[in-house]
């Protein structure tokens, strides 16, 4: 047992460290986000030079050939950062789907424009009336001829609105709620029927609305078998739940420096407001929060990384645990800070609201802590 | 990053079930709910130390396991889930690894041998009437008289200190400086003229903690631990090594075994407690909190294992740990219903036809302790404040 990181690992978390710490100060963050796409084509370009899109590829795919531990690492550092750019979509979800369940072509298709920083990906599986229930899907592909009919309506696909090329759940046969018959296809965003309507959430992603009316599909867009994909999604938001919530672990580390930070630096009364029992027994407990999140995610990452299925239990576990703790530092760091916690110019209240989309991306507390229970206490 | 089990270690698990299975009997059992609780925890001890395993923390040159983090794990793992007690701490876990770290040559050999095979039973003296969280304003006193200390005050809360045939004790030695300044770690056998102990009955209705009163009690000066005056520093390392054990994820895991176990008998309406939404969201949040907390405990074992002695981090798993025991023993009474308030020995459990309330009322009475001892939590968000965010 070790709780060690290898000298790679350390070598990207530093990477990413300086790039955020030279490249994407607070000013340049906000600067970005208020941009026409909400991101940087500069920051992306940089992170494929710098390798980091490459790092969860297998070796025979062109990419680095990392692990889970790999993932958590960067994406730690991803919400130290607050970084928007759409490293979770593109490379952790598109890239992911094709490497799980793609074909020779369709991973040499696509893993290496990815990791070159040209591809930029997006997966479409939630609907309206969805929630969390990826089973509950509308969207239906009908095969014509040898290929397929897209028609149907998918929301808040995260990167949906500056992607180039999607991975959209529809059916392919049964029910609404069934969970056989559900297939993946990669769909280019041009493509014609394709239409998107973009917006921004509060944590300064850009997603989409995107409907499908007749979209023609070749054979070719199939990414698996037909059908079938529902163990595959399932297994993907497994491990991109963990990928978010090590990028919630990095956002709740940093709130708690900066708010650290600030009550010993920030005087009234005469004294530093750290001198103050009150703030330091609450300062105390968000920082056990943190390490004890940060313990969740080491256990499910070990797991994970021994054998997937092992970590299900403990992955719904995290999912409950980083929601009520994330709340709690991001509730002291905002009340701490005083009146400018509640600004728009400081930082503090944009980690909150990434931290808040995050609780709230994959299924939120209640729906994790059911599932926890229909696993852990199946009769 | 990783906690695959390598083939030795399984092997280890193999040993550790093997002994715990064929050690651990029934007879044992019934002995320790009994009335001679100390001969049958010396016994369950003196079986560990044959066997080389009763000091899972000491260093192996002192005559213990050398384990890694990973085995040490392991190990409580399976004691767990037999529900097996831990070893009292007051030898093993603390004034052991004190005499090992602070004392001369003469104390390592006079006393280890007895912590290590629990022929001698030993018991704290730290806390007093006037000086409980404030540790450090204590006032019993000892003065030089030739070769010898002569104490005179009380300790307080003193657990087992009837069964004890020695007591560590911190003595004020001097009202020069800072009043950690003049405090001394000595070592008093309780068959010393002079001492009396008086009984202390707490909310479970037992007896184990006490009053120990010191009346020009000689001891000699030998009986110094570390350095006159500089006792505060091996108190301070002591609290930190019973911090590290007392976060007892093991019991916590165990009740709630229990509780899981008892819910799915008890009916409530026609179906199963543990098929009640509610209850079960309650359980499960408990089940998450311990995940967190046993992987605290790993991270801090695992940094021990790299660095030596624990830290002040070791504050956070006491304050995590006791928070949930509390939870856990709460939740077990509230699954046990009305009989929750059946007194220990109250009745029969034939007669009652419930079997296992008067355990949850006594584990959740005397678990109200656990926030309080070994330096109450605001004494550790204090110390955590101060030393690990540099708060001042």
């Amino acid at each position: 047992m070790n709780f060690d990181f290898s000298e790679e690992q350390q070598m990207v978390r530093d990477s990413i460290a300086r790039f955020v710490q030279d490249d994407y100060d607070w000013d340049t963050r906000r600067a970005i986000v208020a941009s026409d796409t909400g991101m940087s084509d500069k920051a992306w370009q940089t992170f494929a030079e710098l390798g980091w899109l490459s790092i969860p590829f297998a070796e025979e795919d062109g990419g680095f050939g990392g692990n889970i531990v790999d993932t958590m690492v960067i994406m730690e550092e991803i919400g130290k950062g607050l970084v928007v750019e759409p490293y979770l979509p593109t490379v952790v979800l598109f890239g992911g789907l094709i490497a799980r369940a793609g074909n020779e072509a369709q991973r040499n298709a696509w893993i290496p424009s990815i990791i070159e920083g040209s591809t930029s990906g997006a997966f479409a599986y939630l609907e309206r009336q969805s929630r969390f229930e990826i089973a509950d899907c509308l969207t239906q592909a009908k095969a014509a001829g040898d290929g397929w009919v897209l028609n149907g309506e998918k929301v808040v696909v995260f990167n949906g609105a500056n992607c180039n090329q999607m991975i959209v759940l529809a059916r392919t046969s049964g029910e609404q709620w069934d969970r056989d018959g559900l297939s993946l296809f990669v769909v280019a965003a041009d493509a014609e029927g394709v239409n998107r309507v973009d917006y921004p959430m509060m944590d300064g992603q850009r997603v989409a609305n995107i409907t499908f009316t007749d979209v023609a599909l070749n054979a070719d867009s199939l990414v698996g078998e037909a059908g079938t994909a529902m163990a595959t999604v399932e297994a993907m938001i497994q491990e991109a739940t963990i990928a978010l919530m090590a990028e919630a672990v990095g956002c709740m580390g940093t709130l708690n420096a900066k708010t650290l930070e600030y009550t010993k630096t920030r005087e009234q009364f005469g004294v530093a407001i750290g001198s103050f029992q009150s703030l330091q027994h609450r300062m105390v407990d968000t920082m056990m929060a943190y390490e004890q999140a940060k313990s969740l995610l080491f256990k499910v990452v070990c797991e994970y990384k021994q054998d997937p299925a092992s970590a299900a239990a403990s992955i719904h576990a995290l999912k409950v645990f980083i929601d009520k703790n994330a709340k709690l530092v991001y509730g002291e760091a905002t009340q701490m800070h005083g009146g400018m916690g509640i600004t728009d110019e400081l930082d503090i209240g944009h980690y909150a609201k990434r931290l808040m989309m995050i609780n709230t991306t994959f299924g939120d507390a209640t729906y994790h802590r059911a599932q926890y229970i229909d696993k852990a206490y199946a009769a | 990053m990783d906690i695959a089990f390598s083939p030795e270690e399984l092997t280890f698990r193999e040993e550790v079930r093997g002994f715990f299975d064929e050690q651990f009997d029934d007879e044992l059992v019934s002995r320790l709910r009994g009335d001679n609780f100390k001969e049958a925890i010396v016994e369950w001890q003196q079986r560990l130390y044959k066997k080389g395993w009763i000091a899972a923390n000491w260093p192996v040159e002192h005559g213990g396991t050398g384990w890694t983090p990973t085995q040490k794990y392991i190990y409580e793992t399976e004691r767990s889930e037999r529900g097996i007690p831990g070893v009292i701490p007051f030898g093993i876990g603390m004034v052991g690894p004190m005499i090992y770290q602070f004392g001369t040559t003469e104390q390592k050999e006079k006393f280890l041998p007895g912590v290590l095979d629990s022929t001698t039973w030993w018991c704290q003296g730290y806390s007093e009437p006037g000086s409980g969280s404030d540790l450090a304003s204590l006032k019993t006193k000892a003065e030089l008289d030739g070769d010898h200390y002569v104490i005179n005050g009380a300790k307080i809360w003193t657990s087992y200190a009837q069964y004890a045939d020695w007591i560590f004790v911190l003595v004020r030695t001097s009202n020069e400086g800072k009043k950690q300044e003049g405090i001394t770690f000595i070592l008093v056998d309780m068959k010393t003229p002079g001492i009396k102990i008086n009984p202390i009955i707490s909310i479970d209705n037992e007896h184990s903690l006490n009053e120990v009163e010191f009346s020009d009690v000689r001891v000699p000066v030998e009986n110094v631990v570390g350095e006159v005056n500089k006792g505060w520093t091996v108190a301070k390392a002591l609290l930190a090594h019973e911090r590290t054990g007392i976060a007892d994820v093991a019991q916590s895991k165990r009740n709630i075994r229990l509780i899981k176990e008892a819910a799915s008998a008890e009916m409530n309406g026609g179906k199963r407690l543990l098929d009640d939404a509610g209850f079960q969201a309650k359980v499960a949040d408990l089940e998450i909190e311990l995940m967190a907390l046993e992987f605290t405990e790993l991270r801090t074992l695992a940094a021990m294992a790299a660095g030596g002695f624990p830290g002040p981090e070791s504050s956070l798993l006491k304050i995590k740990g006791t928070e949930l025991q509390q939870a856990t023993q709460e939740l077990r009474m509230e699954t046990a219903a009305y009989y929750q308030g059946v007194l220990p020995n109250g009745m029969d459990p034939e007669v009652l036809g419930h079997s296992w309330a008067h355990d949850a009322f006594r584990n959740y009475m005397y678990g109200r302790a656990s926030t309080i001892y070994g330096g109450s939590n605001e004494v550790q968000k204090n110390i955590i404040a101060k030393y690990v965010l540099g708060l001042e």
